[in-house]
């Protein structure tokens, strides 16, 4: 099957999860208050008709390929490898090349024929770093749905560029300022609005997280990615990669990206969370490294907490990866020792960010630049020549040029 | 002597039975603004006519809430309070006339873990739980726990709860069925949906236990109205605005007012 015309299939193999409840192992399941129990088992059973009807997934392929531009490209990055001092070969894999900058528009093209289908004409939406929100908001535009989407306040600032996108999109940006004023307060935001609109309105849940099914809908939408790296590898290597790397924020690019690899045991997986100002500052976002499992936005998985079970605020340059939870997939691959999570400080991704702007001419997003900020992290035997590693490039960079070049450059001394 | 909790609680619904009226159930939220300040006034609603007393257990992010409650839980968050302290509490009013049972998110009970919250709770002298983020497919464990100790977890049943799910809901149900008025947070209304008189007579007769109405109840004319309905109505929002703003003298009056346009059903 050629690249260009690939028709999601959603085929998942015998005993893949999650199980009959929404359950990755231990973790999954869907703990939200009961008005929205039929509503989430209303969108199992549309999912689940939509992925048997030959013309949904047609009309989904049509659009990814025609409108959001798939398959993305799989790019040789030589010089970035340099950089890195690594000797081992290193691929990205260009997600930000996607219509509207990132990954997300993989999911929102799916969900909002989803919407279509189930006949509802309200869409909201939470966003982080403002992508999810953009991408929302351009498939709403796209089939004519009323688009609503919450961010935290604090992203409404350092998000600026994205939150006018949204506007000139037709969508209504609904600043939230409860708790951290950050993605987890815009997704507890989003789900009062959902309990109380429940009948008339979509919820297109951005990330690999939340209650079931969401997990399992984002995953099948976004696993197109790791799908392709692997055909691309093929043409390119003759072979699968031995490591994929990418960032960790809910974690909807990575498992995109994993998804396809889970069952290769030559193949390594890392995911990179957001370290912030260092671990031992407490002051990260990094749930899978050093979370305990938790119940979070209707689902187990591994969440930052105090010793009460009050969730904790995260913390990243990055506002995608500001969040104390992180999907239940992940979770679970992680507690099986399956994936290895590594994490990348706020000062590791800026390097990260400069080096490969400089050597590769590509401006990535601050999310994905913890992901290339692992090159330097990973183990010796997978930096060594002959190897091969796949990093997911999950957005670009043109909404974080505020807040890196602030970083970089404070008060605009250069 | 030795009654359980859940039987405290049906009998706490019996006896405003035997009296003709439905049961005035009062949330109160522990540590808003101290645990001290809460201790007052749980007493407070206790004298001045509370059947049942939900205590609330503040989370950092409470889904279901809308702003008065989620801001009283930022308000004891802030005070640090703990569920260990929330148990405590509710141990020292252990002899108030009103069965007390918890009502919060489910984090910090997993995090306390299951058993040991029933068997602190049921120590504590509480009654049960109202946890609105574990609906009923995930409650099957800390049910178990609870029923060893005599507690009931209280189910909730919303507008969109329909045919066989809202049957296994009212027959898992221990305590009471928590009705909820409107599809929605919680946090007072100025209008309550028409379809809820049908809603209520449905549940009633599907439901061994009692059943109360919440979410959005604040006034007396709305008591009035719903007092034939349903066999108890929860006061939570309106309480707890009454008491942070103008204090726990008010937040007496309101519930003796709504005790009040019970007795008139």
């Amino acid at each position: 099957m050629s690249l260009s015309n690939r028709v999601p299939l959603f085929i998942s193999p015998p005993g893949d999860l999650p199980d009959a409840r929404g359950r990755f192992g231990d973790f999954g399941g869907r703990f939200v208050p009961e008005t929205l129990m039929p509503a989430l088992e209303e969108l199992e059973a549309a999912f689940r008709s939509a992925r048997n009807d030959p013309a949904f997934r047609l009309e989904l392929a049509r659009l990814l390929s025609e409108y959001a531009g798939r398959p993305t490209p799989l790019f040789r990055a030589d010089r970035l490898a340099q950089a890195f001092g690594i000797q081992a070969r290193v691929f990205l894999k260009r997600e930000d090349l996607l219509h509207t900058g990132a990954h997300k528009l993989n999911n929102t093209l799916g969900q909002g024929l989803l919407a279509r289908r189930m006949g509802k004409k309200r869409m909201i939406a939470e966003t982080g770093a403002g992508q999810h929100g953009v991408a929302s908001a351009t498939v709403a535009a796209l089939l004519g749905l009323e688009c609503i989407v919450y961010m935290g306040a604090e992203d409404v600032r350092r998000q600026a560029p994205n939150v006018g996108r949204m506007k000139l999109l037709g969508a209504e940006v609904r600043p939230v300022e409860s708790g951290s004023r950050t993605l987890k307060d815009a997704m507890n935001e989003a789900l009062r609005d959902w309990v109380s609109n429940v009948r008339s309105t979509y919820y297109c849940l951005g990330s690999a997280a939340g209650p079931h099914p969401y997990p399992l809908l984002v995953r099948e939408l976004q696993k197109v990615i790791g799908e392709e790296i692997a055909l691309q590898m093929e043409e390119q290597e003759g072979r699968l990669p031995d490591a994929v790397i990418a960032c960790v924020g809910g974690g909807s690019n990575a498992i995109g990206a994993f998804h396809r690899f889970v069952r290769e045991p030559s193949v390594a997986i890392f995911g990179v969370e957001a370290a912030g100002h260092g671990i031992e500052t407490g002051k990260h976002g990094a749930s899978l490294g050093h979370g305990r499992p938790g119940v979070l936005h209707g689902a187990m998985s591994y969440l930052l907490q105090d010793a009460d079970g009050q969730v904790a605020e995260a913390h990243s340059i990055s506002a995608g990866l500001d969040y104390p939870g992180v999907g239940p997939e992940l979770s679970h691959l992680r507690h099986t020792g399956r994936l290895t999570p590594l994490s990348a400080t706020d000062t590791e991704a800026l390097e990260a960010f400069q080096k490969l702007a400089r050597s590769e001419g590509i401006l990535c997003a601050l999310e994905s630049a913890h992901a290339i900020a692992a090159l330097a992290k990973l183990p010796r035997e997978l930096r060594e020549k002959g190897k091969v590693i796949a990093v997911n490039l999950s957005g670009r960079g043109d909404k974080d040029l505020n807040t890196v070049l602030e970083a970089l450059y404070p008060g605009g001394a250069r | 002597m030795s009654a359980t909790g859940a039987e405290r609680l049906s009998q706490a619904f019996a006896a405003a039975r035997a009296e003709k009226r439905a049961a005035l159930v009062c949330y109160v939220m522990a540590g808003d603004p101290s645990l001290e300040a809460t201790g007052a006034l749980l007493a407070a609603v206790d004298a001045a006519g509370a059947d049942v007393i939900e205590l609330g257990i503040p989370f950092s992010d409470p889904i279901a809430d809308g702003p008065v409650l989620q801001e009283a839980a930022m308000r004891a968050l802030k005070m640090k309070t703990t569920l260990a302290q929330v148990i405590a509490l509710a141990a020292q009013h252990k002899s108030l006339r009103a069965p007390m049972v918890a009502m919060g998110y489910l984090n910090p009970i997993l995090n306390l873990g299951y058993a040991r919250f029933a068997r602190e709770a049921a120590a504590a002298g509480l009654c049960g739980a109202i946890i609105p983020d574990l609906p009923l497919e995930e409650a099957g464990e800390l049910r178990a726990q609870m029923e060893q100790e005599g507690l009931a977890l209280v189910p909730l049943a919303a507008p969109t709860t329909e045919g066989a799910r809202l049957r296994a809901i009212t027959a898992s149900a221990q305590g009471f069925v928590y009705t909820v008025s409107v599809n929605g947070v919680t946090g007072a209304r100025a209008e309550l949906p028409p379809e809820l008189g049908p809603r209520l007579a449905e549940l009633r007769s599907l439901s061994k236990v009692p059943v109360a109405v919440g979410f959005g109840v604040s006034r007396a004319e709305q008591v009035r109205a719903l007092a034939p309905l349903t066999d108890g109505i929860v006061v939570g929002s309106a309480l707890v605005r009454a008491h942070h703003e103008r204090g726990i003298d008010a937040a007496a009056s309101l519930v003796r007012e709504l005790r009040a346009a019970l007795g008139q059903a």
